[in-house]
């Protein structure tokens, strides 16, 4: 922990010394982004646009997570389902995320719909890869057992495939967000009137350096933070009947 | 599978195969059991011997099955309580379970996760599990197997205290003969792949209660008797 608080402050350091060498508009150093970022803290601003943003990431996360794991279990189950599907997720993969991008408010229109939905088809097929693997490496021999003593659906579900999907859970999630977030600034960026994405588009035409790194540097904590206070606590719970070194 | 229950708790188990086989990983079909029948007295506790004979023998009619396998096959993620209380069907759900806890030494292990469980101490789980369910039938697949012999012999103490308990019929499944002889009323002894039975023989009572002399006379005449068995068998 604490090499890592130092490895920080190394790198606002170096950048508080460049900016200060260069004096230049486009490198502002870590004071003057400090001010921006609180100047827009206190208008309203800030909060407004990141919060935006957050819901579009929460809500094509959620949608991509759970049509993710469903699909991917299915085509793990079956090789037959996995035959026909795989040549559909193939396509998928490998489909830049623009040109969904640009399909989905093409077909749908420049509404919060087409933006959520575009972010989660991004994200989707990497869920389903994950979670097809996790699928495969379900226990058979844990199976039988449920079958023996005659589990019910709902019981298997919870207390069988879940906590042996968690790790690939775990993994899909923490990849997913950062892909999701990242894909959501592009989305806002070409066709949302709010959002990080749009200011930071606006910025950009005005060559506004301090906006564009006081925004970025904001979401990215507000990521660290997310990752460190909501996924690494669920991860370690799952693992708890892990056994640990004493 | 089984006849009507007969008067008691328990009820005889009636078990044909006619053939079974798989494929194995090079495409060829191997046939693991042909022709296999046997019925067991209800409340009666049977033992079967043969290497290849473990998991063909699991699906049950009707009638409730309490399976202990040969690993254990507990949830890591479940607590020793909840790995027993899960298996449990919806109208037995909140049955009273201390008594068997007790029983088999587990009262002070409830909590704790499989991970942290001696080999023992995770079979005993499974036999609980097999008991909790209420089971009409109990099928225990080599349960003693890579257990030090003093661990094993008071595991088949228990064991047998709670079939007699229970009014449970009862198919052992091993490798060791003497353990067949002292646990069993009945012996199956069966012919490797494709399984059949080559002779089936009924003890003397007591069950269980057989001293050492006994149990290895009857072992020995039934080395014999298998041995004759099997050259009339492959004369056949």
């Amino acid at each position: 922990m604490l090499q890592r608080t130092y490895s920080l402050i190394a790198l606002i350091a170096i950048w508080a010394v460049v900016a200060a060498l260069l004096q230049s508009r486009l490198l502002p150093g870590p004071l003057t982004i400090g001010a921006a970022i609180l100047t827009d803290t206190r208008t309203g601003e800030l909060p407004f646009q990141m919060a935006c943003t957050l819901g579009r990431v929460a809500a094509s996360f959620v949608i991509a997570m759970i049509l993710g794991t469903i699909a991917g279990y299915a085509m793990g189950r079956s090789k037959t389902f996995d035959r026909y599907a795989d040549p559909w997720l193939v396509v998928l993969l490998n489909m830049p995320a623009l040109v969904i991008i640009l399909f989905a408010y093409i077909w749908i229109g420049l509404d919060e719909t087409a933006a959520i939905l575009a972010v989660a088809v991004n994200k989707l097929p990497n869920v389903v890869v994950v979670m097809r693997e996790g699928a495969r490496a379900l226990d058979p021999e844990l199976d039988e057992m449920a079958k023996a003593y005659q589990f019910a659906r709902f019981s298997r579900i919870r207390n069988l495939v879940l906590p042996q999907l968690a790790p690939y859970l775990a993994a899909s999630s923490r990849s997913g967000l950062s892909i999701v977030w990242k894909i959501v600034l592009v989305v806002e960026l070409i066709g949302r009137p709010n959002g990080v994405g749009f200011v930071l588009g606006s910025a950009f035409s005005l060559f506004d350096m301090a906006k564009i790194l006081s925004y970025a540097i904001c979401f990215i904590v507000l990521m660290l933070v997310i990752e460190s206070l909501v996924v690494q606590p669920l991860e370690r719970r799952a693992n708890r009947w892990r056994r640990r070194p004493a | 599978m089984n006849d009507a229950q007969t008067a008691g708790d328990a009820a005889p188990l009636e078990l044909r195969i006619a053939a079974k086989s798989f494929l194995s990983a090079d495409g060829a079909r191997v046939d693991v059991v042909r022709d296999l029948q046997l019925r067991l007295e209800a409340g009666s506790f049977a033992a079967g011997l043969d290497p290849d004979f473990r998991g063909q023998l699991r699906t049950p009619g009707s009638g409730r099955l309490g399976i202990v396998f040969q690993e254990p096959r507990l949830l890591p993620w479940r607590t020793v309580e909840d790995n027993v209380r899960l298996a449990l069907p919806a109208d037995h759900a909140n049955v009273e379970l201390g008594d068997l806890f007790e029983i088999l030494g587990l009262g002070s292990h409830l909590t704790r996760y499989p991970a942290e469980l001696s080999l023992g101490l995770a079979r005993r789980t499974a036999i609980a599990r097999a008991f909790a369910v209420g089971p009409d039938f109990l099928l225990l697949d080599e349960p003693f197997v890579s257990l030090d012999e003093a661990i094993a012999n008071r595991l088949r103490e228990e064991l047998l205290a709670l079939t007699a308990r229970a009014k449970v019929t009862t198919l052992l499944v091993t490798h060791d003969l003497t353990e067949a002889v002292e646990m069993a009323d009945r012996l199956f002894f069966l012919s490797d792949r494709p399984t059949h039975i080559i002779l089936e023989k009924a003890l003397p009572p007591p069950r269980g209660g057989r001293s050492s002399d006994v149990v290895a006379s009857i072992s020995d005449e039934m080395r014999a008797l298998v041995a004759q068995a099997a050259i009339a068998h492959a004369k056949r």
